[in-house]
């Protein structure tokens, strides 16, 4: 029988999963952002801008399923690392980060650049959004990593798995 | 604007409306009431609930909902309670589990041969489901199939059959308390759901993109209703995608403490009592 004393629970915390919970509810949150604020609120994407390519539609549909079973899944098993006591806080931050950046990164370069499913907005020029995006993607990406190697650091017990 | 239109299917107020598919509907609660009741051991009343909730979203998708005048974005509403939404709510009533707790012994051992019988295997399995639940849809979608139904009431009601059948079958392949004999592990019911998901999105856009021309075969036709089905279908889509990625991953968090992760002896009992299996 393992001890529920709150000191044992950093040396039982489990790093990897901790840090991948965080990551797929960071990406889902941002991708509900993406969805909720600019196709929704702003309207500036557009449901479907009839220049996408069949292939991209395909791979649309796939990212945007794919986007609230990761959000559905990623909660329980948060939930499940909590009541495991295996969960690690400051590494569910850093994975949160790290998955919210990464998926605007996706998203500006591969959806928007390279697939062009659609763009950020129509009828502007779109360098400065474009810039915008990938910045605010990239920071937040950085400061993921930046959380996730501080929380590893502090608890070098925690870095064996 | 359609206006009348000579091939109104049957059911609509023009010829009275046609109630009798709602007497089915009453079927399926009454039945299901008088079961509960004569559970020996007490039917947990969650499950009743949300039986009588699947058979309220049938009753609505079969009644009011039938009696609008004919319009896609009425039919896509009716695809989306019957097939999507109605039936995970039957699934989670567990109708099979109290089958076997009032029925006498050649009944239960019935439905265990049946349950374990290749072919119920077969179509049980996520994959099969998903491709008859959705590619089902995408067959009235894409052939002259809407067409033929909106002439034909007999083949418009098999439909609505087929559209609960394989949604029910679907969500019980990925989330069913029911017993599952070979229920295949939570990576293939995952990916299943994000096929099944994924297809019905992108058949979402191409109607959508293409409601000058789908679904082919219609003699008057108003793209314009045809792309705001399009739209409700998508969006009617996330949300049944969202419950029942709930309802699978929550039978995941539920499972007997056994099953978990080694080095769950530490885990606390769960306080949720909806862990328990009845």
């Amino acid at each position: 029988m393992v001890t529920d004393f709150p000191l044992s629970n950093a040396r039982t915390a489990d790093t990897r999963s901790s840090t991948l919970a965080g990551v797929l509810i960071g990406i889902a949150v941002m991708a509900a952002v993406d969805e909720i604020v600019f196709h929704q609120l702003l309207a500036w994407h557009h449901f479907y801008d009839r220049s996408t390519p069949s292939v991209a539609l395909l791979s649309d549909g796939l990212l945007h399923a794919a986007e609230l079973i990761i959000l559905v899944g990623g909660f329980f098993w948060f939930a499940d690392l909590r009541r495991r006591r295996a969960l690690s806080t400051r590494l569910a931050w850093g994975g949160f980060l790290l998955g919210a950046g990464g998926f605007q990164l996706f998203d500006g370069l591969v959806d928007h650049k390279v697939l062009r499913v659609h763009q950020i907005r129509y009828g502007v020029h779109l360098v400065p959004y474009d810039v915008v995006w990938n910045v605010a993607g990239a920071v937040l990406l950085l400061a993921g990593a930046a959380v996730v190697w501080w929380a590893r650091s502090r608890d070098p017990r925690d870095g064996s798995r | 604007m359609t206006g009348p239109s000579p091939l109104a299917h049957a059911g609509h107020p023009a010829d009275g409306p046609s109630w009798f598919p709602l007497l089915p509907v009453v079927l399926l609660a009454g039945g299901y009431l008088l079961a509960a009741a004569r559970d020996p051991r007490g039917w947990d009343h969650r499950r009743t609930a949300a039986w009588l909730v699947g058979c309220a979203l049938l009753a609505v998708a079969v009644g009011p909902l039938a009696q609008l005048p004919d319009d896609p974005r009425g039919h896509m509403a009716q695809h989306l309670l019957l097939g999507m939404v109605a039936p995970l709510g039957l699934v989670l009533g567990a109708p099979v589990t109290l089958l076997l707790r009032v029925s006498p012994p050649p009944v239960r051992r019935a439905v265990g041969r049946l349950l374990r019988a290749r072919g119920a295997h077969l179509i049980a399995h996520p994959v099969p489901a998903a491709l008859l639940s959705t590619g089902g849809l995408a067959l009235v979608l894409l052939t002259p199939l809407y067409a033929a139904a909106e002439r034909q009431p007999v083949l418009h009601h098999a439909l609505h059959l087929h559209y609960v059948a394989a949604g029910y079958l679907f969500a019980w392949s990925l989330a069913g308390p029911d017993p599952a004999p070979r229920r295949p592990g939570l990576a293939v019911r995952v990916g299943a759901l994000l096929g099944a998901a994924a297809g019905h999105a992108v058949l979402a856009k191409y109607l959508y993109a293409h409601a000058g021309s789908l679904p082919p075969g219609l003699t008057d036709r108003d793209p314009e209703a045809f792309r705001a089905a399009a739209q409700l279908m998508y969006y009617g889509g996330d949300l049944a995608e969202l419950l029942l990625a709930t309802a699978l991953f929550a039978a995941w968090y539920n499972r007997p403490a056994h099953r978990r992760t080694p080095g769950a002896g530490a885990t606390p009992a769960p306080a949720d009592p909806a862990s328990r299996r009845s």
